[in-house]
């Protein structure tokens, strides 16, 4: 069961790191799981960070996206939609690479993990801006009426009527953007971000094994989609309740 | 560093152009994959028998769950040792993700087929067709109708998702404008013209889908 | 204009009394179609005012121009002395802002055909949620206010439900109640029963009679219902393509119409001279 228990790191490291890709034949399967499981909680934590912080400024960004294409002043929608149209329609990985090869050459540094999460934001932002969008419209015209009819202002309206209506049918969706976020995730390992992904590939150069490593890491990010699909469906029920 | 002309006419467009070939040969063939096999799964999910429906439903749910780039690495680099075969970057790619768009459309072909109203299985089955020629011939021409729009968005999603190829080692847009800033080490060049060749190519392709959506709808009436 | 030279068009009492609500020269058109033809109306404070005619004869657009749910193509609205959908800036009309509307639209309240109550809400937040928010009441006030209107609609019981979970009638009962709250001095009835079960109809009705006897609240009743029209106007109104081709006190329209048109429509209700349909 001990396999390269006995060699010291820095010797492990230097003896792998000369043959990438080979699978080391001391390294016996099973020792796999107990070697590269503290690397994988390590990246384990970057990645649940990146969804938290990538996923909540997201849901921000949904919001004021979202408004924004919804307003009265008709050059507010038009950027708002310019922006949103130009990030749904480049792709993430060429956001990413963008913002990390090609900005700091324009002068402009972001540190790696700044990168990753702007990326992100921008991204799925854009995306949850259209379910904001299609969601308030989806509100029947008859709530604003009613809500006209009693007085409301413009913002008393989408704040206690058209909003927490919205937000229910907003729900599932926002639920599915969760979970591709929670994947695109993934790609800032192509940035050197050490996330799982990232520290899977590098076991990958120093002891091989793929078969075991990858699979190891196709099921924590399995775990963490269930457990986002569970988060999401006990919201649901959550602001359904006591409704019909 | 300033905005080179010379050097993004001479040498990025051209080389990017190159290679735009590769990129929408690996769209379009996984999405022709995605196509198939997502039909497949949408049949299997629909089976009466637990012991297909439940592993399928099982397989999609576990798919639509990972990461498409970590699907990529499994099949890339795992595929050899479980079966002794080696993929090109371009089959992985059409492969993997053909796969996972595979899971999102039989989600699709799902509610094609529920919109189907009941009212025509039960002409079909009045009309004495086999199973086969029930679903050829009445139930899936009804149901890939309505879904036409729709696949033709999830098309536009996996051109976006093809860049994705370029981890496993393909010469595709974003592999080719990798290779040219880590030879020239002029990044800002090659990474903003392949931003705005998939702005205009998935934007125009969107433009089509609408076109279409609403030619069905006039149809339709 | 109770002298015998001019017919009363109304059976209200309006000696020396203002309008608290005038149209003049009040056009709408949406696209080519123009619903409203330079109307002039007045209503005055306290009366009930019936409005009948078929359906796209502008009768619906005549409340929804004076709740701002729509903005007239030309002419002007008052309320209660003020200009509705224009302000004085230096002595000229200029068309009214959201503010502008927000102060004068106080004074009018709207029951909808589709009730429009609002979903998430349980029915006592309906009815507390305006009074709270936009007149700044205390929250406990206002649920007193609401727990009262609650009563006069038979619907205290439900204070604590969802609106999916009422019947049609009740959920249009709920609706008045929420907009009483408010004190509106003019209420709004577009259609208030077509959207409901012919057995639930009764209730609605009974509800607004009843309130149309205790108030001395303006009300515009537009509504199919001749023989509730009848009973509870001061007037009829009868609108077709656009204008108002009659008006008097029910007992003159129902039993004495003057225009062809009139003849015409009454005839469809299967109305009799008392104006109760058989």
């Amino acid at each position: 069961m001990t396999g390269g228990e006995g060699i010291p790191p820095a010797l492990w490291n230097k003896a792998t790191s000369d043959f990438p890709c080979t699978e080391r034949k001391d390294v016996i399967p099973i020792d796999v799981y107990s070697r590269v499981l503290p690397l994988l909680l390590d990246g384990f934590v970057v990645t649940i960070q990146l969804v938290i912080f990538a996923g909540f400024l997201s849901f921000v960004m949904s919001f004021v996206g979202g408004l924004a294409r919804l307003s009265r002043f008709a050059p507010v929608r038009w950027v708002a939609g310019f922006i949103i149209e130009f990030f749904r329609g480049t792709s993430l990985l060429v956001q990413l690479f963008w913002l990390y090869y090609a900005l700091p050459l324009l002068g402009v540094t972001l540190p790696t993990g700044l990168v990753g999460i702007v990326a992100l934001m921008l991204n799925y932002g854009s995306y949850g801006s259209e379910i904001v969008r299609s969601s308030i419209l989806a509100i029947p015209k008859g709530q604003t009426e009613a809500a006209i009819a009693l007085n409301m202002t413009p913002f008393q309206r989408m704040k206690s009527i058209i909003l927490p209506q919205a937000f229910r049918i907003m729900l599932p969706s926002f639920g599915n953007l969760m979970i591709e976020l929670m994947k695109g995730t993934a790609l800032v390992a192509l940035i050197t971000i050490p996330d799982m992904t990232y520290y899977i590939k590098e076991a990958r150069n120093t002891i091989g094994h793929d078969t075991q490593l990858f699979s190891m890491l196709l099921v924590a990010y399995f775990i963490i989609g269930i457990a986002l699909t569970m988060l999401f469906r006990w919201l649901e029920r959550k602001f359904s309740a006591g409704r019909v | 560093m300033v905005w080179k002309w010379d050097f993004t006419f001479n040498e990025v467009i051209p080389r990017l152009l190159e290679v735009i070939e590769v990129t929408i040969n690996a769209t379009l063939g996984a999405f022709a994959f995605a196509v198939m096999v997502g039909l497949v799964l949408a049949l299997l999910r629909r089976s009466d028998r637990k012991w297909i429906s439940w592993p399928t439903y099982g397989f999609i749910e576990f798919i639509r769950l990972t990461p498409p780039l970590v699907q990529l690495f499994f099949i890339f680099f795992v595929f050899p040792h479980l079966f002794g075969l080696t993929l090109s970057p371009m089959v992985a790619g059409i492969l993997g993700l053909g796969i996972h768009y595979s899971t999102y459309l039989s989600e699709v072909y799902r509610a094609g087929i529920e919109s189907v109203p009941k009212g025509q299985w039960e002409a079909a089955t009045a009309l004495n067709f086999s199973p086969l020629q029930k679903w050829k011939s009445v139930i899936l021409p009804q149901a890939i109708r309505p879904i036409l729009p729709v696949m033709g968005n999830y098309l536009i999603v996996l051109f976006k998702e093809t860049p994705l190829l370029s981890a496993i080692g393909l010469m595709e847009l974003v592999g080719m404008a990798k290779g040219i800033g880590a030879e020239t080490f002029r990044y800002t060049e090659p990474f903003t013209i392949v931003g705005i060749l998939f702005l205009i190519l998935s934007y125009s392709a969107s433009l089509l889908v609408k076109r279409m959506e609403l030619k069905l709808d006039l149809n339709r009436r | 204009m109770t002298d015998t030279q001019e017919k009363r068009f109304t059976a209200y009492d309006i000696d020396g009394k203002e309008p608290i609500v005038k149209y003049r020269k009040i056009s709408k058109s949406f696209g080519d179609n123009e619903v409203l033809k330079e109307i002039d109306f007045d209503l005055y404070p306290g009366e009930r005012v019936a409005i009948i005619g078929p359906s796209g004869s502008g009768k619906t657009t005549m409340a929804r121009l004076l709740m701002t749910l729509e903005t007239p193509t030309a002419g002007t609205i008052e309320v209660d002395g003020r200009h509705l959908w224009h302000k004085e800036v230096n002595g000229k009309l200029v068309p009214a802002d959201e503010k502008h509307l927000h102060e004068v639209r106080g004074d009018i309240g709207m029951v909808f055909q589709h009730f429009n109550l609002f979903p998430h809400m349980t029915i006592m937040r309906n009815l507390t949620e305006a009074p709270v928010k936009v007149l700044g009441l205390p929250k406990k006030e206002a649920e007193e206010r609401a727990k009262e209107m609650l009563e006069k609609v038979g619907m205290s019981e439900k204070a604590k439900d969802y609106p999916a979970s009422l019947s049609g009638g009740q959920q249009q009962r709920v609706a008045i109640a929420r907009a009483l709250v408010m004190r509106p001095k003019v209420m709004l009835f577009d259609e208030p029963t077509s959207a409901l079960d012919p057995e639930t109809v009764g209730e609605v009705l009974n509800v607004i009679k009843d309130i149309a006897k205790q108030g001395d609240m303006s009300m515009m009743l537009i509504t199919h219902e001749m023989s509730f029209a009848r009973e509870v106007a001061d007037r009829v109104c009868f609108f077709d393509e656009g204008k108002i081709q009659e008006q008097g006190p029910p007992s003159e329209i129902f039993t004495n119409p003057e225009t062809e048109r009139l003849r015409e429509f009454l005839k469809g209700f299967n109305v009799n001279g008392n104006g109760e349909s058989q």
